[in-house]
């Protein structure tokens, strides 16, 4: 059976003056309904325009996408943008780190939740109101008849994260993408956000796709996980899989980078050296082998070839970008990486 | 305590909006009444959400603000009201760090440039001339000495972090107050500067007061956390105390809110989950200005507010601690 | 918000009578003597003296002001007592011995021909404006965008002096199908009124339209890079509801600023479009008072915009308010 979200070797590109921006590259990965895909990486990795792309909303861009991407079998890419159209917000939605940016200051939330209902459903203004109310109350506004015609900006950052959600569902959608919901709040408002969208993902079985450069966001919310790098995947699998036994060089450095809330807080970070690549100008071969570590161990193949991205073991679902052989990636993670972890 | 700097009551309330022709102007209280110590070559934290009066507190006390009342001492010295001619002196030794590396950094100068002015404003010269110590200073931050024509543009973020770090450090301060210097960067950046500045203060011995909103950051950090909220500190401890036993109910729902990395330790941890938003600071509510989302609340919440008090290791402010 | 208008409805007087105090300023230590020059070229000293003694010029600076201002709240009397007594009513605006009327009646008299010049060519102007600014933003780099950019641009940088003369020499003096223009009654002759006016107002919405074009395409294709825009995308709506309901409500609160002081600056006299058209309207009344030196009718003149142009101020603010609700609820 196919999944419900089918992604194959998805290509992003921009032209622009200073040269062909490959945003992204190659990318593929699927997800069944009531599942969460966390797609992780640094900012400028890619992200947010795949994620666009899934809604199709490069269609009348400079952008120049291919490869599939199949929902229910449907390819969005080779959609027309009006059959595409038909399909927003109503099969797939989408929220986004800044909801006050993304909301529209001069109309009410109210009034943008409804149209949101209304464009695919035949019902009058007020039943589509009343569904505004409905759906503010069901994400935890409160006194939500009275909220429901205020103007964006008299909403706190929490609430109005919890609006675009409410604006995002108000339809049932089976997908929702999820752009970095959580950045641009604070934690404990963060922890509320995906509380909520926790609850809702079981009450309406709905696929997510959330964003984050957060490591903890995706390892508290989502069954699969994707790590991006300069445009391509470069680990992909089980949350436990990547965040317990990660087999990338970049996700062994992220994950002994961040600073935690248990272990020993005198030892320095385990910093990655440099900085993430322009994607005008992607380093050849491996485009993290600026600043890995373990160059000497591979030779020339990591800056002249580009791995593929390959099952870390014989039929193992978990993914990895690296020539390292599997003999040599064991030892390292296990003698050099595991300990601080 | 052998301190740098002592703050008593400090206070800050800025003029907020006018609602009506001769009626009274709001008061944002921003800081209100905070006591804190930094002793010499200490890193202290400060955490709390934002709008919590991190930003202010450090402008306070590097007197790039105005305190509306209370004291601040500084290696001895009462600054509170010194005017910006009697601060000149004192700034070679207090500096600040800021958030955002590109807005801090004049865009038409060079990093030399940058990096030299504390010399040129302080009318300080330095032994061996300017440009090699601005050279030194910019290799301790990891930065290419020949770099040193270079404009802040054709740096990236972190890098420009760094440029900020070597001009806070060219007069070799006594403390640095860091506001949110990793907020604005990347994981695998945030890291390569949160070491930088641990191992700038050890080796000369800097006192820090490293403001931030991240949990986590705080603790790579600071020996000692300073948790605020709403214009108020709610607990000072030291960071082992305070990251394992917190005794305000707030730090302690703070702490638990921070999202797990290790998907084995998720579901572990006690959790807490605070409910509705942080008040506004126009109209804060009455007694303990946490008491609107604190599930411990009761009637003596609201009409006493609770003093910062010794609790064990711990200075706690609340009626009932954990 | 009530606060507010009573607020900006205060400082707005406030600058009516910081200017008014400035043009008079001016007038008194200019050279040119009033008394002098409405008597004409054989005068006798002592009727100069008399005239100037009518007019009041030869009280102190702050005495004729306070009159001045005096007769616009009450009205004033000149020449109290002898028998060719004058009876200036409020609101009193000087009154113009070279023409014998008082400043009030000659406004009133020219305001209808400036108010039609400046209404029917705003609205002229907008609808060319907004509509060609809308379409070019839509189909931004076809042949339809870049040909009315590229005539926005053009009629941006022509005068109205020029553009004026030649549709008037084209369509007056050579196809005839316009009849000279000028200023009719609306009420009594409304079609003579509207050919009267069709080259006034032509001349200005060309012009004025360019501007509004330019400023609507800019506008519309900021507003579409905002991410609300893409959130309306992302919700599945048309192309025209993203375009009118979202883009369009998001641009429009800079033109209807611009709009109303162009309205207001021209309600204040549509200076050159009158002159080269030789309309009775304010800017014509103006013009004509410089080259005279009617002292009084150019103080008016000068306050009488000054008027439009703060109204029209204060106005744009409210509709700001009205606009935005960000302003609106604070
Ligand atoms: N419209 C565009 N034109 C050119 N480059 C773009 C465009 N949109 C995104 N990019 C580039 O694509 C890359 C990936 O961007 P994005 O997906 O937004 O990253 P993130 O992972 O932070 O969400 C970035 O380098 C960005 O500059
Ligand atoms: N210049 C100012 N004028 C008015 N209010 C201010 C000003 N600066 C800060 N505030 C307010 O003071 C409070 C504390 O701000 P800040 O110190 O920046 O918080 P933090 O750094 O913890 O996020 C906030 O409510 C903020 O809106
Ligand atoms: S391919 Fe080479 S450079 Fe790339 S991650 Fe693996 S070892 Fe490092
Ligand atoms: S004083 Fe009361 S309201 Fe405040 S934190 Fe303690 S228990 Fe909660
Ligand atoms: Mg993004
Ligand atoms: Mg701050």
């Amino acid at each position: 059976m196919s999944k419900f979200l089918e992604v194959n070797n998805l290509s992003i590109s921009f032209p622009t003056e200073d040269g062909v921006v490959k945003a992204v590259d190659n990318m593929s990965f699927s997800l069944e309904k009531g599942k969460t895909l966390g797609i992780v990486g640094e900012s400028g990795s890619g992200k947010s325009v795949t994620s666009l792309a899934i809604l199709g909303l490069h269609k009348g861009s400079t952008a120049e996408v291919s490869g599939e991407i199949l929902i229910d079998g449907q390819d969005i890419n080779a959609m027309a943008e009006n059959d595409v159209r038909l399909l927003r917000g109503k099969v797939m939605s989408m929220i986004f780190q800044d909801a006050l940016a993304a909301l529209h200051p001069y109309y009410t939330v109210g009034n943008q939740i409804a149209e949101a209902y209304l464009v695919h459903n035949k019902v009058s203004k007020s039943e589509a109101k009343k569904r505004a109310i409905e759906m503010l109350d069901r994400v935890g506004i409160p006194e939500p008849q009275k909220r429901v015609d205020d103007y964006p900006h008299q909403f706190s950052g929490g609430m109005r994260q919890r609006a675009m959600i409410a604006m995002a569902l108000s339809c049932n959608p089976s997908l929702l993408i999820a752009d970095e919901p959580t950045t641009a709040l604070d934690v404990t408002v963060q922890a509320q956000i995906i509380d909520l969208l926790r609850d809702l993902q079981k009450e309406f079985n709905t696929a997510i796709i959330l964003i984050t450069h957060d490591l903890g966001v995706v390892s508290e919310t989502a069954d699969d996980i994707l790590l991006m790098y300069a445009g391509k995947a470069i680990e992909y699998g089980t949350v436990r899989d990547v965040l317990q036994k990660p087999q990338h060089p970049y996700g062994w450095g992220l994950l002994t980078s961040i600073p935690r809330l248990t272990g020993d807080p005198e030892k320095s970070l385990a910093a990655i050296p440099g900085t993430p690549p322009s994607l005008i100008s992607v380093p050849s071969g491996c485009a993290f082998h600026p600043r890995c570590s373990y160059v000497k161990q591979v030779g020339t193949a990591c800056s002249s070839s580009i791995p593929d991205l390959l099952p870390v073991s014989a039929g193992a679902h978990h993914l990895v970008r690296c020539h390292l052989d599997t003999a040599a990636r064991e030892e390292i993670f296990r003698s050099q990486v595991a300990p601080k972890l | 305590m052998n301190s740098i700097l002592k703050v008593e009551g400090l206070t800050k309330h800025f003029p907020g909006n006018k609602h009506s022709l001769f009626g009274k102007r709001d008061v944002v209280q921003a800081v209100d009444g905070i006591s804190f110590e930094v002793a010499k070559g200490e890193a202290i934290g400060l955490v709390g959400e934002s709008g919590c009066g991190k930003s202010t507190t450090g402008r306070l006390t590097t007197r790039l603000l105005e305190p509306t009342a209370g004291t601040i001492q500084f290696d001895g010295n009462d600054i509170t009201h010194l005017s910006n001619a009697q601060m000149r002196p004192i700034r070679a030794d207090l500096q600040i760090i800021f958030q955002d590396p590109y807005a801090s950094l004049n865009p038409r100068h060079t990093v030399g440039t940058i990096v030299a002015s504390p010399f040129r404003i302080g009318g300080v010269e330095p032994e061996g001339g300017t440009k090699k110590r601005v050279q030194e200073l910019l290799e301790i931050v990891g930065l290419n000495p020949e770099h040193y024509n270079r404009y802040p543009h054709e740096f990236s973020g972190g890098q420009r972090q760094r440029i900020g770090i070597a001009r806070a450090l060219a007069l070799r301060p006594k403390l640095i107050v860091a506001d949110e210097p990793v907020s604005a960067l990347d994981v695998s950046i945030q890291a390569q500067v949160i070491n930088l500045l641990k191992d700038l203060q050890k080796q000369f011995d800097i006192a820090f007061i490293f403001i931030a909103h991240d949990l986590a950051v705080v603790r790579h950090f600071a020996q000692r956390v300073a948790v605020m909220y709403l214009g108020n500190i709610v607990e000072i401890a030291d960071r082992d105390t305070l990251y394992s036993n917190p005794k305000h109910p707030y730090t302690k729902a703070l702490l638990s809110a921070v999202p797990e990395v290790d998907p084995d330790a998720v579901g572990s941890r006690e959790r807490i989950r605070l409910t509705g938003d942080v008040p506004n600071p126009i109209n804060p509510p009455s007694g303990c200005r946490f008491r609107t989302r604190c599930w411990k609340a009761q009637d003596i919440c609201a009409s006493s507010a609770p003093a910062l008090l010794q609790i064990g290791t711990s200075q706690v402010a609340c009626h009932f601690p954990e | 918000m009530f606060n507010y208008l009573v607020r900006r409805i205060l400082s707005g007087g406030v600058v009516l009578g910081i200017v008014s105090a400035i043009v008079f300023g001016i007038f008194y230590i200019l050279p040119a003597d009033p008394a002098r020059l409405s008597c004409g070229k054989t005068c006798s000293e002592e009727l100069i003296l008399k005239i100037r003694h009518t007019l009041e010029l030869d009280q102190t600076l702050p005495v004729q002001y306070g009159r001045y201002v005096k007769g616009i709240f009450v009205g004033r009397t000149y020449l109290k007592g002898s028998p060719a007594e004058l009876k200036c009513s409020a609101p009193c605006l000087g009154y113009s011995f070279q023409t014998n009327q008082p400043v009030t009646q000659l406004l009133k008299d020219r305001l209808p021909a400036t108010a039609s010049i400046a209404f029917g060519a705003s609205i002229l102007w907008l609808l060319i404006g907004l509509s060609s600014g809308i379409i070019s933003a839509l189909r931004r780099g076809t042949w339809v965008d870049k040909l009315s950019q590229g005539v926005a641009l053009g009629a941006a940088s022509l005068q109205i002096y020029f553009v004026g003369l030649v549709l008037q020499f084209i369509f007056v003096n050579k196809l005839a199908w316009l009849p000279t223009p000028g200023y009719s009654s609306p009420l009594h002759y409304p079609l003579d009124w509207a050919k009267q006016m069709a080259l006034p107002w032509i001349t200005l919405a060309f012009l004025l339209s360019a501007i509004y074009s330019r400023l609507t395409r800019a506008g519309m294709i900021e507003i579409m890079g905002e991410d609300y825009v893409r959130t309306a995308r992302a919700k599945g709506l048309g192309n025209r509801t993203i375009q009118f309901k979202h883009v369009l409500r998001g641009a429009i609160t800079p033109i209807v600023t611009v709009f109303g002081l162009d309205l207001g600056g021209l309600l204040g006299g549509a200076v050159i479009t009158e002159y080269v058209f030789n309309i009775p309207g304010l800017g014509k009344l103006s013009t004509d008072a410089v080259s005279n030196l009617d002292l009084p009718v150019i103080t008016g003149t000068v306050i009488f915009s000054a008027f439009f142009i703060i109204v029209a101020n204060i106005l744009v603010d409210l509709l700001y308010a009205a606009l935005d609700p960000k302003v609106r609820i604070q």
